[in-house]
């Protein structure tokens, strides 16, 4: 898709601060410069504080730098406004938070398919197909008609695994995605980015604490205070 | 364009879902938004109900306008140029007099289309003697087929047939009471001018209106004429007009067209018109009130609304969702407060009106017009939507980052 070739996402001196002009400004990204390729499996690590939320959001386009420029899919994104950023996080991203975040409104099946549906309306037979294929990958076919409350903590982050896949998008960023879950739990979730990063061939970057599932990326980029102190592709690779 | 209809599918959907999902909050507000047009609704009927049979009422009995001649003045000398002239004046009595050329002005009113019947009348003062007994009364000479069309008097009889002419007359029930008159006696009437006949009773009518059935005496046009001394002659044009609230300003227009003095049924009945129009005014503002209060309780409950779903607002926005869809997801909430509160309502009030046409205390009849309804409920819905606008731009400017993190 992008003239760049394999990559899928690249940040020039990115910068963002926070309550400028007033006397508790703060400087919490200090020019970071990243490229991500297209099937790029990753974790960002660091401390609490370091910024990792504030770069994942801004990577995600909910959130604008303060300075620095942000090329998705070939695209610089600093110029558009609301409708042109929200139909590209529509079209190339995804995402999975710590805590699922379904809404409880809607069944597993309508959560889904909820990105398709507002960015085209009413779901037809393809999408439907589209979003139980998604439902039965994650093991969950089963349940299509259940409300998010009546599934388990696994359950629901895998719906919204589903549901951060549904649009095929090129990037899938996850804050934490395994958090909120016990290590059995947290394994099986952390297999299914492995499967969708070998099998749909988009990249994933992983926001995570946890040593053991960092390692177990293809690499890492550490963040401390803001500012990249290292990112290293990790050897121990199947 | 059709991309954002089938857009719009989504946007009716997430809202239908939240509005069912908080159900408690759902019908109390509906609860709310219908108590409020039922009163609109029922309060409105009541009032148009009650003034459209007063004013049905009043009308029954007189002419939309009548036409008269002139009052006749004292002709001055204009004072000569660059003196003053003091005058003292008495009024000159009013005689009978006829309207000049009346045949043309009819024929001439008769081309109007804002008319619908014009009724030729000479009315003027007369004695009605039976025996001893002696009752003023006012003689109407009228051509019955076009004064049927002013007022329906075959609606008002009481017994014997509608006719007048060939020394026929019809007089109202308390005249034939006070002098023991039936249907078949024979009556005679006096006029100043020497001018008497004697007339057969053919008709006795009641008009409902003490002072006409205590003095009308119903004749033929010619008859009429020749006992008040003016063959040939009119008194009175009556006129109805289509639309009754246009009366006063048709009144102007053919006064300034025929030189006569118009009355229209507006100004001789001022003190009913007032009281209508402060009825009309009291009734307005109990509409505007309710109306306020129903869209502060729907913004109320919005602006909760988008509190609580702070979080699933920013996921729907994190899952691609813009700020003008998250808009009108919040305005078509307002939306569905109203028009379906307002359904409730209408039923509501539809219900009351049943009571009070066929249970109530049977004064007048309270018609529900399908204008009030359509109205109504589309001045609910605008009226939902309005209210909506303050929470839904609330809802649609929350910073995704921020509303995501929202416990």
């Amino acid at each position: 898709m992008s003239e760049l070739g394999h990559e899928v996402l690249r940040l020039v001196g990115l910068r963002k601060s926070y309550n400028i002009g007033r006397p508790n400004a703060a400087e919490i990204l200090h020019g970071l410069n990243l490229d991500i390729g297209r099937h790029d499996f990753a974790a960002l690590i660091g401390p609490s504080g370091s910024g990792k939320s504030t770069l994942l959001n801004i990577l995600g386009l909910l959130d604008k730098p303060t300075a620095g420029e942000l090329y998705l899919l070939g695209q610089a994104t600093s110029t558009m406004d609301d409708a042109g950023r929200t139909a590209l996080r529509g079209a190339a991203i995804g995402f999975v938070f710590q805590f699922h975040h379904l809404i409880q409104a809607f069944n597993t099946l309508e959560n889904v398919l909820m990105p398709l549906m507002l960015a085209q309306g009413k779901p037809d037979a393809a999408m439907l197909e589209r979003a139980r294929a998604l439902l039965a990958a994650v093991g969950l076919e089963k349940y299509e008609q259940a409300k998010p409350n009546q599934l388990s903590g696994g359950q629901q982050q895998r719906v919204a695994i589903a549901r951060a896949l549904i649009t095929q998008p090129a990037l899938l960023l996850a804050d934490e995605p395994t958090g909120n879950l016990d290590t059995h739990t947290a394994a099986e979730v952390f297999e299914l980015f492995r499967r969708f990063n070998r099998e749909f061939g988009c990249a994933v970057l992983l926001v995570t604490h946890d040593p053991r599932l960092s390692v177990a990326c293809d690499r890492t980029i550490n963040l401390v205070d803001g500012l990249m102190v290292s990112d290293t592709p990790n050897s121990a690779q199947q | 364009m059709s991309k954002q209809l089938r857009r719009l599918w989504t946007e009716w959907t997430i809202a239908l879902k939240f509005l069912r999902e908080g159900r408690a909050q759902t019908v109390m507000i509906l609860i709310g938004v219908a108590v409020g047009v039922a009163v609109i609704v029922f309060v409105t009927a009541l009032i148009q109900g009650l003034q459209t049979n007063l004013i049905e009422r009043t009308l029954g009995t007189q002419a939309h306008i009548r036409l008269l001649p002139p009052d006749e003045i004292n002709l001055l000398l204009p004072a000569a140029q660059g003196t003053v002239q003091l005058v003292q004046e008495d009024k000159r009595a009013q005689r009978l007099r006829s309207i000049n050329n009346w045949q043309q002005v009819a024929a001439t009113l008769d081309q109007l289309p804002a008319l619908t019947a014009v009724s030729p009348v000479v009315s003027g003062p007369a004695f009605a003697r039976r025996g001893d007994a002696l009752e003023s009364v006012a003689l109407v000479g009228v051509d019955l087929e076009r004064y049927q069309q002013i007022i329906p008097l075959s609606t008002y009889l009481l017994e014997g047939q509608l006719r007048v002419g060939a020394g026929d007359a019809m007089i109202g029930k308390l005249l034939a009471e006070n002098l023991g008159l039936r249907v078949g006696d024979k009556l005679r009437l006096e006029t100043g001018q020497q001018s008497a006949a004697i007339v057969n009773i053919a008709a006795v009518f009641e008009l409902g209106v003490r002072e006409l059935d205590a003095r009308y005496v119903y004749l033929d046009l010619k008859q009429a004429q020749s006992l008040l001394n003016l063959p040939g002659g009119i008194t009175v044009l009556d006129l109805t007009v289509e639309e009754i609230f246009t009366a006063q300003a048709i009144a102007a227009r053919i006064a300034r067209l025929t030189g006569l003095k118009a009355e229209s049924w507006m100004e001789t009945n001022a003190q009913l018109m007032s009281g209508l129009t402060a009825q009309s005014m009291s009734t307005n503002i109990i509409v505007v009130f309710v109306a306020l209060s129903v869209a502060f309780g729907i913004a109320s409950v919005l602006s909760v609304s988008v509190v609580q779903r702070t979080r699933e607002i920013g996921i729907l926005r994190a899952t691609g969702a813009t700020r003008q869809q998250i808009l009108r997801i919040f305005l078509l909430q307002g939306a569905v407060f109203g028009l379906l509160g307002s359904g409730i309502g209408i039923a509501a009030s539809y219900a009351l009106v049943w009571m009070f046409n066929n249970a109530g205390p049977g004064l007048f009849y309270i018609p529900i017009s399908s204008t009030l309804i359509l109205s109504s409920l589309l001045l609910a819905t605008v009226t939902g939507v309005i209210a909506a606008a303050v929470p839904s731009r609330r809802a649609a400017s929350l910073d995704p980052v921020e509303a995501i993190r929202y416990v």
